[in-house]
């Protein structure tokens, strides 16, 4: 009888880095990826961005072309969703019947949209940015569209508000929070980024939940927990992601609002590793538990997570990153700076070009730069090679922190 | 259709048709060259699809921007001729164009 394959449930950015990473590291035995969406694995920042805007085509979204599944001996089953995991047979079954057996297990099945939860929240045609097919119903529907409210003001609600003023349309953005972006930025970005998009048209309502949404003659009428009502042609909602770890939990695995890995992205069993936005992980750089939902995180994870399949344990201790493109305004993050107990700013928010830096017990933790990618890059560069820098000399922009960097 | 060689880390070399208006990167992704890894998107913010520039064509393809130039300080080895390949956009005037993959690996 052939040999099991190693199976990777998840066909994301962290599924298909394992299969990456796995071939890279020298497995050469069979190896299967179980997806659940029918396009190859794609990347999803664009879809909130450039291919919202209508400015790339789908395909261009890909990370592999086909043939480099083939050539990889990746054997890739799209519309193929997990549900149930049988570790003792270790097998696996799927939506369709079918069922594939396994040698070794790896997790990459990522998160899904928190759907709204007031009334209304079932109307068919309320809009969310997760998948591909998200992305391509909301930009259909965006030239027959002149209104839009999008409820949240997170990383995706703002991005998607810029693009539709961008493309001319008017928008009401509804923050239930006094202030945007709040899980993961402070005060100061978010402010600035309140006046960006104030600046830019858009009708920003913070401190303000949404309470229903009902279907007019001619659009949907937005209640929002204020009294205040407005009727739009698009509601689109960007209110966070749950873990996809049901079927970890119901196979046993211990769960905690994602699915528990060790730095070496091991879950509690020792065939079965798990990556990307669905994990509750040791995170070494961070010296905590934590779950991330990034680029950075799903890749680095999956590399380790690949060489734990493999036996080989390198400790997941990467540097947290993240970007968001809003307008002309790029923001990216390094570390993670909240919380923090000291920040000190560089470069002035007047000029549309800074960074704020962040300190906890007088040790640099994470950078928030806006058009500044020079600090960006020195502050992840500081902090992977736990280089010292005090307050003081992030705030002197005379200071080259690329510099110290380099050591 | 614009020609690009690609020559990967271990010294392989092969040139591709890349239809004008994409990057140098998505064409090395869609042509399957070892070492470009892309893991950003294009997004420049990885630099794992750093290469250099033959030097005969350095000043077709031009110097990096501020945004490429910061991230370019991830590199691995950067030189004089380091670009990232997706800041590169593919037009008639690069057909020829030769690129050397970096170390995307390190
Ligand atoms: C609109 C948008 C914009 C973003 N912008 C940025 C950004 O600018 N920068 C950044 O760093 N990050 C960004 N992110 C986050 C980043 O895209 C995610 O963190 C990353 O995609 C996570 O990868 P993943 O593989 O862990 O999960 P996912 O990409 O969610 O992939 C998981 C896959 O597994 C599949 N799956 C789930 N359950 C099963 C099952 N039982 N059987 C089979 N398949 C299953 C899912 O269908 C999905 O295709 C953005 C995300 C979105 C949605
Ligand atoms: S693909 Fe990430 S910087 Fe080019």
């Amino acid at each position: 009888m052939a040999a099991a394959p190693y199976v990777v449930i998840g066909g994301g950015q962290a599924g298909l880095q394992i299969c990456d990473s796995l071939r890279r590291l020298g497995y050469d035995g069979p190896l299967v990826l179980l997806a659940a969406e029918s396009s190859p694995p794609y990347q999803r920042p664009p879809l909130s961005k450039k291919f919202l805007a209508g400015d790339l085509e789908a395909e261009r979204l890909y990370f592999r072309p086909s043939s480099w599944f083939e050539k990889n001996a990746v054997e890739l089953r799209l519309e193929c969703t997990v549900t149930a995991i049988d570790r003792a047979a270790r097998r696996v079954s799927c939506a369709d019947g079918s069922v594939v057996d396994y040698a070794r297990l790896a997790l990459a099945t990522g998160a899904r949209i928190r759907p709204l939860a007031c009334p209304g929240a079932d109307l068919a045609d309320i809009c969310y940015v997760r998948s591909l097919a998200d992305s391509e119903a909301l930009r259909a529907r965006l030239p027959g569209a002149a209104r839009l409210a999008v409820v949240g003001g997170g990383f995706i609600g703002l991005e998607v508000a810029a693009i539709a003023r961008t493309l001319g349309k008017s928008v009401v953005l509804y923050e239930g929070l006094d202030r945007l972006m709040a899980r993961a930025v402070s005060p100061t970005i978010s402010d600035y980024y309140a006046a960006l998009h104030r600046g830019h048209g858009v009708d920003l309502r913070l401190g303000c939940g949404i309470a229903a949404i009902e279907r007019t003659r001619h659009g949907l009428l937005v209640r929002d927990a204020n009294g205040g009502e407005v009727e739009v042609d698009i509601v689109v909602a960007g209110i966070g992601v749950v873990p996809n770890d049901e079927i970890a939990a119901a196979a046993g695995l211990e769960c905690r609002g994602g699915i528990v890995v060790d730095a070496q992205a091991r879950t509690s069993d020792a065939d079965i590793v798990a990556a990307g936005d669905c994990t509750w992980h040791y995170n070494g750089f961070l010296a905590r538990e934590i779950r991330l939902e990034s680029v950075q995180n799903a890749v680095d994870q999956a590399k380790v997570a690949a060489a734990s399949l493999l036996g080989a344990g390198e400790p997941y201790v990467q540097v947290p990153w993240f970007w968001s493109d809003q307008y002309d305004v790029k923001l990216q993050m390094a570390g993670i700076g909240m919380p923090h107990d000291n920040s000190a700013l560089r470069g002035t928010t007047a000029s549309g070009s800074f960074s704020l830096f962040y300190f906890r017990d007088g040790r640099l933790v994470g950078a928030d730069s806006v058009n500044r990618p020079a600090d960006h890059m020195a502050c992840r560069r500081l902090l992977a090679q736990g280089t010292m820098v005090t307050a003081a000399q992030v705030a002197d922009s005379e200071v080259d922190l690329m510099q110290i960097a380099r050591g | 259709m614009p020609k690009i060689t690609y020559i990967d880390v271990n010294g392989n070399e092969r040139t591709c048709d890349v239809p004008s208006g994409i990057s140098v990167m998505e064409g090395a992704i869609q042509n399957g060259i070892e070492g470009i890894l892309a893991i950003c998107g294009g997004s420049c913010a990885c630099s794992t699809c750093h290469a250099y520039v033959d030097e005969r064509w350095m000043d077709a393809v031009g110097k990096p921007d501020e945004i490429e130039d910061s991230t370019l300080e991830l590199a691995v080895e950067r030189r004089p001729n380091s670009r990232l390949t997706c800041q590169i956009e593919v037009s008639d005037a690069l057909d020829g164009l030769v690129v050397r993959v970096a170390n995307n690996d390190g």
